[in-house]
């Protein structure tokens, strides 16, 4: 049996404008923007495209005029969402998909923390939850058990941080250079993450177009194959306590601290590759630690010796393995629902086709990009590749 | 050092409370911490459930906790969820005795006398129509409380 995603491709990934805030934009409004703009990028248009996935799906199946369309709108968006549009490909339901997110209008009161972070459970809103605190318990948990520092931390974000810096697409353009001592110098938000440890908060748009191998050849983007892809979840995000030693039923399952490693060993499985052959990190930054912690999840390094392989590793400053290239949560991005979810896979698919205008790493073969962390009790992988698998 | 303290009164939004969860804070209100255990495979069950997570069965009793844990984590927020909550205060899961965790604040001792293994005990605190379930360090319980 061939590989399961032999005849399908990622066709081409597009941003809209991210801003602080897109002055007259709505969600919707923008994730029609982003539809408009990898239909442009891919060289399709709404008669091409026979399935439609993601938050606005419905949506966008109206208002672009396609119809009717094979149709999936998952409550899981980001990572599941795209594998489960390769699937319904490869299974022939569709041949060309549109996924995409938007988010604007949302977040206008500054004096509470984003509305997507905060928690509404009767178990956790009366003691002042909100998502930094839910993911500092998962970090405090590993200083405990490894001794990781808040500087090993901070060398993360700066790392980050400064492929924002340097990304005149990314809303934290220009705010840089970063040190760790800059980040370790910043507020603290929800001990031990400063608010430089934290994501930021922003609006835009992003959306992919996946259909058949055979069609992407004749299209205008070179195709990006799924090698591997892996779903871990744990339940609902923010209504128990997000344990680092919570564990499901099966004995040889990892326990929610290392959420994301049987996604990542079915990945590579999948791949037939192993850690050492990717060639960069798109890693899902909502907080410093969780750097630390996939790079550990995953396979890159052994349990606790996250903090070493973002410092001194390969991660670290000069080194042959790189993270999270357009600056991510912190500085890229951060637009809430399925946005930021898709920005990760859309990097890694830049980084293939060679499309990045800033920190483009040379021949790209294979990227590896994630999302979620052990905070929300979920973590999913995905490999991309240059060749057909 | 900054002292831990209980939210004010009637400053807090509290979700109504579901049909499982109803014992829990009903307890909460007569000072007791009540938690579920499977009548089958006896293990302690917290958030409520419908069944028993670790069995799947449907026989479960509500039992009273001694009310006495250990810190698991622990952290320290400067930034409030909504502006009607006073920072710092210190979201904990707690190991309690009986063989589960919950998320509570610890109150009643300095930010920086916070860690992994403290022991504590409950402290409930009543915020507009509910009684909330804080712990405080246990050496700190037996003595003198915080407040007047």
């Amino acid at each position: 049996m061939g590989h399961p995603y032999q005849n399908v491709a990622i066709a081409a990934g597009f941003n809209t404008k991210q801003a602080r805030v897109l002055e007259g934009h709505t969600s919707l409004s923008i994730a029609i923007e982003a539809a408009l703009g990898v239909m442009e990028s891919a060289g399709l248009t709404p008669a091409d495209v026979d399935g439609v996935f993601g938050e606005f799906a419905m949506d966008l199946t109206y208002s672009l005029g396609m119809g009717p369309v094979y149709a999936s709108s998952p409550g899981i968006g980001g990572i599941p969402a795209i594998l489960d549009a390769a699937n319904a490909i490869a299974a022939g339901h569709c041949k060309t998909v549109l996924l995409a997110g938007g988010g604007a209008g949302i977040y206008t009161d500054r004096s509470a923390v984003a509305p997507w972070t905060r928690v509404s459970h009767e178990f956790v809103l009366p003691f002042g939850m909100f998502t930094a605190l839910e993911f500092a318990f998962i970090a405090r948990r590993h200083m405990t058990m490894f001794g990781t520092t808040p500087e090993q931390m901070a060398q993360a974000a700066a790392t980050i941080r400064n492929n924002g810096h340097v990304n005149p697409e990314a809303v934290f353009y220009g705010r840089g250079p970063f040190t760790a001592a800059d980040i370790l110098s910043s507020r603290m938000v929800a001990d031990p993450f400063h608010l430089l440890d934290c994501s930021m908060t922003a609006e835009g748009g992003c959306a992919l177009v996946l259909t058949t191998a055979d069609r992407a050849a004749d299209l205008k983007l070179p195709p990006v194959y799924i090698h591997g892809g892996g779903v871990d979840h744990n339940g609902p995000s923010y209504q128990f306590p997000p344990s680092f030693d919570l564990r499901g039923a099966s004995p040889d399952s990892p326990p929610n601290g290392y959420v994301g490693r049987r996604a990542a060993m079915r990945s590579f499985a999948m791949a037939g590759v192993q850690p050492s052959d990717v060639d960069v990190c798109e890693l899902y930054d909502p907080f410093s630690f969780e750097i630390i912690r996939q790079v550990e999840a995953f396979g890159f390094c052994e349990p606790g010796e996250g903090g070493e392989f973002v410092t001194n590793g390969p991660m670290g400053p000069g080194g042959a393995l790189p993270l999270t290239t357009d600056g991510g949560l912190m500085s890229f991005s951060h637009g809430g629902g399925t946005v930021q979810l898709l920005q990760r896979v859309i990097r890694a698919t830049h980084q293939i086709q060679g499309l990045c205008q800033t920190t483009q790493v040379p021949n790209v073969d294979l990227a590896l990009c994630s999302n979620g962390g052990a905070g929300a009790l979920f973590n999913d992988v995905m490999i991309l590749g240059r060749t057909r698998p | 050092m900054t002292a831990l303290e209980p939210q004010r009164s009637g400053e807090i939004r509290i979700p109504r409370a579901s049909p499982i969860s109803q014992p829990f804070w009903e307890g909460c209100d007569r000072g007791v911490l009540p938690y579920q255990r499977c009548d089958s495979c006896s293990k302690a069950n917290f958030n409520p459930v419908y069944i028993c997570r670790f069995c799947t069965s449907k026989s479960l009793s509500w039992h009273e906790s001694a009310g006495l844990g250990t810190i698991y984590s622990w952290t320290i927020a400067w930034r409030p969820q909504f502006p009607s909550f006073a920072t710092p205060y210190a979201p904990i899961i707690v190991d309690l005795d009986e063989g589960y965790q919950m998320i509570s604040n610890l109150v009643g001792c300095d930010t920086e006398e916070v860690h992994v293994g403290m022991r504590v005990s409950t402290y409930f605190h009543r915020v507009a129509d509910r009684t909330l379930p804080y712990f405080t360090p246990l050496e700190i319980s037996r003595g003198v409380m915080f407040g007047e």
